[in-house]
């Protein structure tokens, strides 16, 4: 009632800049894509949150990154032992190194799934709220994830220093399976954290299947063990790159390579499909959370 | 502001249809609602079993540098419009454009941990709602000055009070600089001095050439910050225009819905009259008398009468009751008894818009009988030396510069001191 802000401004209006060209609130492919890109900082604050958060009043703080992967490895140096054994050979050094640079990549797998799936959900307040392009919270989740990947990744490599692996060429397959497991993760993470959204039973499905996956994935065995059937296991787009891994690790040249072909087109047809489906879906999450 | 302004905002034909109850709640549609989820949406025009419209055919449009105000009340649809501009949500029908940087605030300090600091957290808000973090390190200090929390800026939030919380919510998103700003109930955070400078805050982003969309249930605030408003109600959009106009009409709305009580006994004639007649125009201090006649239609007892003004804003201003005003003295009413009563005022309120309501009530009995909200109208003329909302018939009784330097400058500057202050419009609006 007092000040009358339209009566005082006629006179004094500020020179204003043109105004951007209209923008429809459905803009196509590029335009959200666009608008990620421009959001990048959301995203490393969103990464820093998630890294911030977890080490902030924790007695542990960085050695959460390799608890996970030290008991993978513990709990397949054990199933190793146990085969090695009942096979009559001595346990070897290379077998306990296969097992813990599975391990390192498993437990980021299984992390980043768990923790994307529930991103939405779990920022449910910001989804209603405020508008800003989702699919920075699963991506986000995969990267905080990757800073844990990196810290284990290290240690590890101090490890196999120790255990005196050498350096080889096939260490060069190493950032290419990296590549292609993290456009895997995105890919999954990226359409669970939507479904998971419209269905609470997507985080279940989730924890059971991840709680039992290692079973079927060449984590403490490697899939020459299985013959002919090997080529069942290595239909999970995961085995090929934990196997491939393994090997230019041990310095041996992969055994799979047709399959890590196999594990990239999946891979990115995966991540593609998955961006789709969570663009078309994107404008109903407010609605279902 | 002028109409010549160029649309920054426009909605057209905009409907949002809701659906009530759960999506769905067995197994059986479980897969039906999959494939409606997923596929194709239940048909724009038609409503399905269980569904509303929560906008129903909303078109307005929002100039650059306009303040552009939304009432209604619960469940009006007026989140769902500022939802749907924000892209949080889709629109069933029609279609939203929108030009510039968008920010909305809809909830303060949406996206705070508890565990972070409150420094960490202005950074975290900050690019949540759209900046980047260069913008925010420059305005850092601004931010923790605006919300007053400068020495608990290192302390995690969770040990913070809601209400600094919300300080510190509210000053990270005023500092955000979009092109148009969408503003929702956030005012109604802080105590009185916050809200104040939130408000101001508001006016200064107005003013600065920002076009702003404000919500609140607060008129007060909406009639100090926009020109334009609408009043929605139940998904439908009333009324548009002028806010004064459209908060008149809500407010309107309001009474009719509250009228109807009056069973027991009627208030029949409400009438504001100075000396010389019925009058809508007072001048400061006029006797101002204000007639009210009720029926009774049942037997009453301790009948009185309260008279209250309240201001454009519907704030009172003033009340009185005439069984206080005669030393407790309240009448009994036969079934078709009249009472006349004339309430004598001198006119001590500043220029402005006034609306009196009446009220025949069972005396210390809080319910009345029966209620006349606005039934009358009156306007106080302006005076050039009085604002706010009471005229306290000031005079300058000293006015005197004592100055420190010698010399005959002084006085000069005294004098065009007053005159520079006599020139000043004291104008209201």
């Amino acid at each position: 009632m007092t000040v009358g802000v339209a009566a005082a401004q006629t006179t004094t209006e500020p020179q204003l800049a043109p105004l951007p060209a209209p923008t429809r609130l459905s803009g196509g492919l590029g335009s959200w894509l666009g608008e990620i890109v421009a959001r990048r900082d959301l995203m490393i604050m969103l990464v820093w949150r998630e890294i911030k958060v977890k080490y902030k009043q924790s007695v542990m703080g960085f050695l959460w990154a390799i608890l996970m992967p030290a008991l993978i490895v513990s709990a397949g140096v054990i199933v190793k032992y146990a085969y090695a054994s009942l096979s009559g050979k001595p346990l070897q050094t290379s077998d306990v190194i296969s097992v813990a640079v599975r391990a390192v990549p498993w437990a980021f797998f299984v992390a980043s799934i768990r923790f994307a799936s529930t991103s939405l959900i779990s920022n449910a307040n910001l989804v209603t709220k405020i508008y800003m392009p989702r699919v920075i919270f699963p991506i986000a989740a995969v990267l905080s994830q990757l800073i844990d990947l990196a810290i284990a990744t290290l240690v590890l490599a101090v490890f196999l220093i120790f255990t005196g692996a050498h350096v080889s060429v096939q260490m060069l397959w190493l950032p290419l399976l990296l590549a292609i497991l993290v456009v895997l993760v995105s890919g999954m993470a990226i359409f669970l954290s939507a479904a998971a959204l419209f269905f609470r039973d997507v985080k279940y499905i989730v924890e059971v299947i991840m709680t039992f996956a290692i079973f079927f994935t060449p984590v403490f065995y490697d899939v020459s063990m299985f013959g002919k059937w090997a080529h069942i296991l290595l239909l999970n787009p995961v085995a090929p790159l934990l196997e491939g891994i393994s090997a230019a690790v041990l310095g041996r040249p992969t055994p799979v390579g047709g399959w890590v072909l196999y594990s990239a087109v999946t891979s990115v047809v995966g991540f593609v499909g998955a961006l789709a489906f969570f663009k078309r879906t994107e404008p109903y999450f407010a609605e279902s959370v | 502001m002028t109409s010549q302004g160029e649309a920054v905002l426009s909605m057209e034909h905009v409907s949002k249809k809701f659906r009530r109850g759960e999506i769905y709640d067995s197994l059986r549609d479980l897969i039906p609602a999959m494939v409606r989820k997923l596929g194709r949406r239940s048909p724009p025009g038609i409503l399905l079993d269980k569904e509303f419209w929560a906008l129903d055919d909303v078109s307005f449009e929002v100039r650059r540098g306009e303040a552009f105000g939304i009432v209604g009340s619960n469940g009006a649809g007026k989140s769902t419009i500022l939802k749907l501009l924000s892209g949080i949500m889709k629109p069933t029908r029609g279609s939203i454009t929108v030009r510039g940087r968008l920010s909305a605030l809809i909830e303060v300090g949406a996206g705070f941990h508890p565990d972070l600091t409150g420094r960490e957290n202005v950074y975290l808000n900050g690019t949540i709602l759209g900046m980047t973090k260069e913008e925010i390190r420059r305005k850092f200090d601004e931010i923790v000055d605006f919300g007053g929390l400068r020495e608990f800026i290192d302390t995690p939030v969770k040990r913070y009070s809601s209400g600094m919380y919300a300080r510190l919510g509210f000053s990270v998103a005023a500092h955000v600089e979009p092109d148009l700003l969408i503003v929702d109930e956030v005012l109604s955070v802080g105590d009185y001095l916050f809200q104040q400078k939130c408000i101001d805050r508001m006016t200064s982003i107005v003013k600065g050439g920002t076009t702003v969309l404000f919500v609140s249930h607060n008129l007060h605030a909406v009639s100090e910050l926009c020109q334009r408003s609408m009043l929605l109600e139940n998904g439908k959009m009333l009324a548009c225009g002028p806010t004064d106009d459209v908060i008149r009409q809500y407010v309107g709305r309001a009474q009719d819905q509250r009228a109807g009580e009056a069973t027991r006994v009627s208030i029949e004639k409400v009438a504001v009259r100075g000396s010389a007649g019925l009058s809508t125009q007072f001048d400061p201090g006029e006797n101002t008398y204000i007639d009210v006649a009720v029926a009774a239609h049942e037997r009453v007892s301790n009948l009185s009468i309260v008279v209250q003004i309240v201001d454009n804003n519907f704030y009172s201003v003033f009340d009185t009751c005439s069984s206080r005003l005669n030393d407790g003295l309240s009448a009994s009413l036969e079934p078709g008894d009249r009472l006349e009563c004339t309430f004598k005022l001198d006119m001590h309120l500043a220029a402005g818009t006034y609306h009196v309501n009446v009220y025949a009530h069972e005396y210390v009995v809080e319910r009345p009988f029966s209620t006349w909200r606005s039934a009358a109208s009156f306007f106080v003329s302006e005076t050039r030396f009085v604002k706010g909302a009471a005229n306290l018939y000031p005079r300058l009784q000293r006015f005197q510069l004592i100055s420190v330097h010698s010399g005959n400058g002084s006085r000069g500057r005294l004098q065009n001191a007053e005159r520079a202050l006599l020139k000043e419009p004291v104008a209201r609006r």
